[in-house]
């Protein structure tokens, strides 16, 4: 289990050169450079390329890149140029509130997914079912910054149940961590707890019209082991590709869901940073955001092997 | 089989005045007509007996089989089990209706979850309806199961999708021979099979009656199938049990001229005989 997990990393590594090239590259895309953002508006332009010189952001990209790539290779992502802090203790700082508020966002969204469109499917074109849909199709016309908002002003001011702002870490309180991460990942996992609950919907409803159901309610097993044990395991398959996708999609969703709740996290750096152009911060993040992302694809793919036995890990 | 003693004097199975509904489409099901699946059949099967009903598809010969399984409930008429109303019985404990009632379909290899391997598909029926929980006395009853049907035991760790479509029907028919049922109900059960596998699973069905005495409510559209089979012959049309009688008689003096159109489908490897035949259609 482990070395497959070891070898399917090994396998996304072209991946992970691929998007180190393209972070590289689209910040460079960006016209100004970093030291026109510290000198400020009226730099002249010997002042700005002699720090050009300094930062040496004057030599050939490919040479840029090797330097960051080697150093990132022995854990030194570099330090910020208009800062000065190291990138690694930025993200080990503010990475984890992120991915907090990823990770919430996808319980959200795969408890009331996979628990509605059962309920839907099971339900089917009964009013519960129409209730569902229609929760599914406001959960995935409605924007999670403006779920964000309302959460923020209602509960969190008006009613003040949760606190509508900041972060504390699991490791100061496990309570307070909980407390503030509840209307975060509500914000964020509802769209996605749609496209989860319409996938379940359809998935259950495709596989409980095969004839081994009826086979399997002819031999005369409880309704509900035919559900979870014959149905739902094999609906679960394709599924589980959306979650896959929908883990993403939290972790981008996750930066603009924890600026609005005032949490420490590295969206405002990554957003600031791309503004001034500050590479070794962009870098750092995006390779470390997509390496994140590349994991739990490989772990969603080796869940294939659980719900499909078909399937056979390689 | 064809002039096999009629062993209805014993009813297992009492189908009265059977009526299936179903309400037609429409998106909102207001106003919307009602579809006569079935409309009052009646028939019995004997102990031991293997009936046929046939008819074409749209005929009704699969819901009346659904009904006998307690899958679908119908508008109206009994259906007993002995001394028992299957309905009630499958409400109360489905358990023990199924015990005595199994199974086997029409699409072999679907009928089986692919998740599971066939010693998981054989295990179910006897953790639940025998509550055999131990592993090793349920993999040691798979075997002799599988032997029943003529699969050699180390097929129990394939998964169906390994499995041709005669090895998958054998699988479905060991699974539904698990409980010891006393009838077992077999919905288009070769159709989907080719001629020569069809032949063996049909054998193997002649022979399985032999050994256990259990009873076959045999569904199909294929008459030709139907006859080596059974003793008695149901001729099912737009929901109606047309003529009935002794597989002999259906097939070598129909009354009913579906029952004749019916034959005269069965194909024939003799041209004589086949032009003979069709003379008789014409006219």
């Amino acid at each position: 289990m482990v070395r497959t997990f070891a070898y399917r990393l090994a396998a996304a590594v072209p991946l992970a050169v691929l998007v180190s090239f393209l972070a590289f590259g689209l910040v460079h895309l960006i016209p100004g450079s970093a030291s026109e953002t510290i000198l400020g508006d009226g730099a002249t332009l010997e002042a700005v390329a002699e720090l050009d010189r300094q930062l040496g952001l004057d030599r050939p990209l490919h040479e840029q890149y090797w330097n960051w790539v080697t150093d990132a290779v022995r854990g030194d992502l570099g330090r910020s140029v208009i800062t000065s802090r190291h990138v690694s203790d930025t993200l080990i700082e503010r990475y984890p509130v992120t991915l907090s508020v990823a990770g919430g966002g996808l319980l959200v969204a795969v408890a009331i997914g996979v628990a509605g469109g059962t309920v839907a499917a099971l339900r089917q074109g009964r009013l519960t079912d129409r209730l569902i849909s229609l929760g599914t199709a406001t959960g995935l016309a409605v924007p999670n910054f403006w779920v964000a908002v309302l959460l923020a002003f209602y509960v969190g001011v008006q009613l003040g149940w949760l606190p509508a702002v900041g972060y504390v870490g699991p490791t100061e309180s496990l309570f307070e961590w909980v407390k503030h991460l509840i209307m975060p990942s509500i914000a964020l996992g509802l769209g996605s707890a749609a496209v989860v609950a319409r996938q379940m919907r359809g998935g259950l409803l495709d596989v409980l019209d095969r004839p081994y159901i009826t086979a399997a309610r002819a031999k005369g097993l409880r309704y509900r082991r035919v559900v979870v044990v014959h149905a739902m395991k094999n609906a679960f398959i394709p599924v589980v590709t959306v979650i896959g996708f929908q883990a993403s999609v939290m972790l981008g969703g996750a930066v603009l869901v924890e600026l609005i709740f005032g949490m420490p996290g590295i969206g405002v750096q990554v957003v600031g940073a791309v503004l001034s152009q500050d590479l070794p911060v962009v870098q750092g993040v995006v390779m470390v955001a997509s390496l994140t992302v590349i994991v739990m694809n490989v772990l969603i793919d080796m869940s294939y092997a659980y719900f499909d036995p078909r399937v056979r890990l390689a | 089989m064809t002039g096999a003693p009629n062993r209805a004097d014993s009813p297992l199975l009492c189908v009265e005045d059977l009526v299936v509904e179903f309400r037609g489409g429409g998106l909102f099901s207001i106003g919307a007509e009602k579809v006569h699946a079935v409309r009052s059949i009646s028939f019995v099967v004997g102990q031991g007996e293997a009936y046929g009903l046939v008819g074409e598809s749209g005929s009704g010969k699969t819901t009346t089989g659904r009904c006998v399984l307690g899958l679908q409930v119908p508008t109206s008429g009994r259906i007993q089990l002995g001394s028992d109303d299957v309905v009630e019985l499958r409400r109360r404990d489905s358990g023990a209706l199924h015990r005595r009632i199994q199974a086997v379909f029409q699409n072999p290899v679907a009928s089986l979850n692919p998740a599971m391997s066939v010693e998981e598909i054989l295990a179910e029926p006897l953790r639940r309806l025998l509550g055999i929980r131990d592993r090793s006395a349920a993999r040691r009853r798979s075997k002799d199961l599988l032997d029943e049907v003529r699969l050699p035991s180390d097929m129990l760790d394939r998964r169906p999708t390994e499995l041709s479509g005669g090895q998958a029907q054998r699988v479905s028919i060991a699974r539904a021979l698990a409980p010891e049922p006393s009838l077992i109900v077999l919905d288009e059960a070769v159709s989907a099979l080719d001629v020569a596998t069809q032949a063996q699973v049909i054998n193997l069905l002649a022979d399985l009656r032999d050994e256990t005495s259990v009873s076959y409510l045999f569904i199909a559209h294929d008459l030709a199938v139907v006859r080596h089979l059974c003793d008695r012959i149901g001729v099912m049309s737009t929901g109606e049990i047309v003529e009935e009688g002794t597989a002999s008689a259906i097939c070598h003096t129909p009354t009913d001229g579906y029952t004749q159109r019916l034959l005269a489908a069965v194909p024939v490897p003799d041209p004589t005989v086949k032009r003979v035949r069709h003379g008789l259609v014409n006219s």
